[in-house]
């Protein structure tokens, strides 16, 4: 980040919600790179850019394609690296033809020289990052939003070479890790597909069971599947999702319907308060030993820093106890011997042992053997000659707007995000106390302040076609008139998730939390 | 056993893509030209070190034990305290060791009389003003040196001044400043970018401020605390430090520190975790982190109440 030359950050707010990673942009921007961040507001990451693009929410597609288009008619396109290392570029070429600036300029309410500039600066650079979070992700074309952008990467060969690569910005300190330990539907540890037959053998070798030849279910489709009465029991270890599911007056009323529900967490948060059963946990970070994969794959080790309360065991331990009550006896947990086992059936952490994480500070996979010093990028393979493993496709999406569309009666945008001093739900960092945190407000442009004739600290009543909260209004010259901001953080005072719609990316199980048409009304307090 | 990954697009049937895809080379940073070496002589010792190094990289190489105060591996050198400063041969005065680059035939003497007399003096001016019971680096050097702030009496001027409380995770004794300038870098272009303070004023009211003096909840200030990282003099600390040193509680030998990784984001930043009886009183992250470079923001160095919550801890 800090050798490259241009850094797009798309839909993120990385200044507040990635500090740390922001300072090694801001480094890059000090040596030279350009920064273009594309937000909805003009956020404080968009302060520090060469140039915003305030984009309308969920109209990335568009922007992305006709950068591609331009990209291609300035003859920027990198020439050596589509036919060396891609497939489909013909497709994609004549697919987006008809996004012409003007189109999309008309689409995403961004001027069409900005776009031109912006797919010139990254096409023609040396090296080039396109970094992005959940403005990205958390819409109902999440996946077609991450190939669009990918699109871009491949056209210009800003992948696979140091400085020069895409960037997800992971928003939780071990969700990386979690997917690489198998906790998702289709894989198991190592990123195995458990219906590839040869690789779930292995596994059922070394583990003495056999497991079920199929994937399972994301978080989505459980929720569905409470509603069609097929899932009745649900064990919910770290998550809140009676606060961080979208329409949340839906997801209680699901999660009302199981039959036993089971909740393991280090809080008695508003999913414990539904539970049959609250198992205290201990703080995986701080009171448990173990590691966490950050962002950028480095698997680093936790270590527990202070014992934890008393009558509070670890995940490890009410794991182990629980496999004891259902007949396995799996010994006394501990979690280097875990880690090893680990290593024994995914190639890609084989070379990481507790020994070699101490002294390296940690290791990026893939890691294949103990002389493997880890790889600080992926996808190098794409630039050998000749070319390792399979193409890099370019795949054809096509723009779709928000599901939760604007019309008279729900005239305003509305958004939601994280503030710099909280974290998700707030059940972990609403515990300090934080001299920036401010009553959850709906911050609104300042013109929509007028139009609403509304004061600062006024409330309002918000409606979405889902539900109503009452909050009070806040002015952000950061929004243009149109375009409200909620956080996700405070659900006891100001619940965000009344509103939210639970239109869900069929590919990757993600609601679209960024997009919600809302309506606002002045609220006499009684 | 590697389907295109176009396939996972497909629908929640379709195979999904096994990877890791195939093993390529593994991945290199471009090389960096060779540095040309310099030779230089310090306390009549030769040797030869990259161009670029500053004097103080020479003398830490040779194990030579340079007090610094406002200098710190990660911010851009101020010259403001002169507590390194050496003898150059042929330089009318002493120079700066932490900033100072080397050039090709230096002679540097590290510990002249004239070395001593000198650091001794800006020991005992700073030590004559300012209140360094809580910097016990500074102690050291003072011992070494024989420094004796005492020796300008007891109607000297000092910085004495009542601490500044005004917010719940830290607190700013200006008392014990000696105006290294270090927090105004971490603050600004060196780490966090925010430019919540600044040194105000001329001479010996110089001070470190905010914008018009205002309280910190007024201010610009983020609350990451990279300032507190890199005071050398407890000037700024934690308010849990703070508030323990005040009841007396405070007792590094019962304190340990462990290193873990951040709970929150996923960047995986370092955190360097010091505890005393069980309980979380300060955090910090190390200086050579690569994540790091030892700052942090709020979340990570004061969002960690939550632990040790008790059952059902409504």
């Amino acid at each position: 980040m800090e050798d490259t030359n241009v850094i797009l950050l798309w839909g993120s707010n990385a200044r507040e919600t990635h500090p740390i990673f922001f300072h090694h942009v801001l480094r890059g921007v000090r040596n030279g790179a350009e920064l273009y961040v594309v937000d909805p507001r003009r956020t404080s990451s968009a302060r520090w850019a060469h140039m915003w693009l305030g984009i309308d929410v969920g109209s990335d597609i568009s922007l992305a394609n006709a950068m591609g288009r331009e990209i291609i008619a300035a003859g920027l396109a990198n020439e050596k690296f589509i036919p060396h290392a891609t497939s489909g570029f013909e497709a994609y070429k004549s697919h987006v033809e008809k996004y012409t600036l003007e189109r999309a300029a008309r689409e995403t309410g961004v001027a069409a020289e900005a776009i031109r500039k912006m797919a010139h600066a990254y096409a023609s650079a040396p090296r080039a990052q396109l970094c992005w979070t959940l403005g990205i992700t958390e819409h109902h074309n999440a996946m077609d939003n991450v190939v669009a952008l990918i699109n871009l990467a491949l056209l210009t060969g800003h992948v696979g070479r140091y400085g020069s690569g895409v960037n997800p910005l992971r928003g939780q300190n071990n969700v990386q890790g979690g997917g690489d330990m198998g906790a998702i539907p289709a894989h198991l540890p190592g990123f195995q597909h458990v219906e590839n037959d040869e690789l779930r053998a292995r596994f059922e070798k070394a583990w003495g069971v056999t497991i079920p030849p199929k994937r399972g279910w994301h978080l989505s489709h459980m929720f569905d599947a409470m509603e069609r009465g097929e899932l009745a029991v649900l064990y919910v270890l770290g998550e809140n999702p009676a606060d961080s599911e979208a329409d949340r007056h839906r997801a209680l009323q699901r999660l009302g319907s199981l039959e036993f529900l089971l909740v393991q967490d280090l809080f008695y948060t508003r999913t414990a308060e539904l539970a049959d059963v609250v198992l205290p946990a201990a703080a995986g970070a701080l009171e448990s030993e173990g590691t966490v994969t950050s962002s950028e794959r480095r698997v680093q080790r936790v270590r527990r820093t202070v014992p934890p309360p008393d009558g509070v065991r670890d995940d490890l331990q009410i794991i182990f106890d629980l496999a004891r009550r259902l007949g396995h006896d799996w010994g006394t947990p501990d979690a280097e011997s875990i880690w090893n086992e680990l290593r024994s059936v995914s190639p890609m952490h084989a070379g990481m042992s507790y020994r070699r994480l101490e002294e390296m500070g940690g290791i990026q996979w893939p890691c294949y053997d103990e002389s493997h010093p880890g790889e600080m990028f992926l996808h190098g393979r794409l630039w050998n000659e000749p070319l390792i493993g399979p193409r890099a496709p370019f795949h054809v999406v096509e723009f779709e707007p928000p599901v939760d569309q604007l019309d008279e009666e729900y005239p305003i945008r509305l958004t939601t995000g994280r503030r710099l001093d909280d974290y998700n739900t707030g059940v972990q960092s609403r515990r300090y106390s934080s001299p920036l945190r401010r009553e959850e407000s709906l911050q609104l442009s300042p013109e929509d302040g007028r139009h609403y004739k509304l004061r600062e600290g006024e409330h309002v009543r918000v409606s979405s076609r889902r539900g109503s909260i009452i909050a009070p209004v806040r002015f952000d010259s950061g929004l243009r008139p149109g375009l409200a901001f909620l956080s996700v953080h405070a659900h006891d005072r100001v619940a965000t998730n009344e509103l939210t719609i639970d239109a869900v990316d069929p590919k990757s199980g993600t609601s679209e939390f960024k997009a919600t048409a809302v309506r606002i009304e002045k609220h006499e307090r009684t | 056993m590697n389907p295109s990954p176009k396939d996972a697009l497909q629908g929640l049937d379709a195979p999904v893509a096994t990877i890791p895809v195939p093993r390529g080379p593994v991945p290199q940073a471009p090389l960096r030209p060779e540095p040309h070496w310099i030779e230089i002589t310090i306390d009549g010792e030769r040797l030869t070190v990259p161009e670029g190094s500053t004097i103080l990289d020479a003398t830490r190489k040779l194990g030579i034990d340079t007090p610094t105060l406002c200098f710190l591996e990660s911010l851009t050198p101020v010259n403001a305290c002169r507590v390194c400063v050496v003898e150059l041969e042929g330089s009318r005065t002493l120079v700066p060791a932490c900033s100072r680059k080397v050039e090709p035939h230096m002679s540097i003497k590290t510990d002249s009389e004239r070395v001593r007399l000198s650091r001794r003096l800006v020991l005992e001016f700073l030590a004559s003003s300012v209140d360094l019971s809580t910097a016990p680096a500074v102690q050291a050097y003072m011992k070494r040196y024989n420094a004796d702030p005492e020796r300008f009496g007891t109607t000297r001027a000092t910085v004495a001044q009542p601490a500044k409380v005004d917010n719940d995770l830290y607190v700013r004794d200006y008392s014990k400043c000696v105006l290294c300038y270090k927090c105004v870098e971490a603050c600004g272009v060196d780490a966090q970018n925010t430019f919540a303070i600044a040194v105000a004023g001329r001479g010996f009211p110089a001070h470190i401020s905010t914008e018009f003096d205002v309280s910190l909840p007024e201010s610009a200030c983020v609350y990451c605390g990279n300032c507190i990282g890199v005071c050398p003099t407890g000037a700024l600390m934690f308010k849990s430090e703070y508030d323990m040193r005040q009841a007396g509680t405070w007792d590094e030998s019962r304190q340990t520190k462990t290193d873990t990784i951040c709970p929150y984001c996923g960047v995986g930043c370092d955190l360097t975790v010091q505890q005393q009886d069980g309980q979380i009183v300060r955090v910090t992250s190390p200086l050579d982190h690569s994540v790091t470079r030892g700052n942090l923001c709020i979340k990570g160095r004061f969002g960690w109440q939550f632990v040790q919550i008790q059952p059902a801890g409504k």
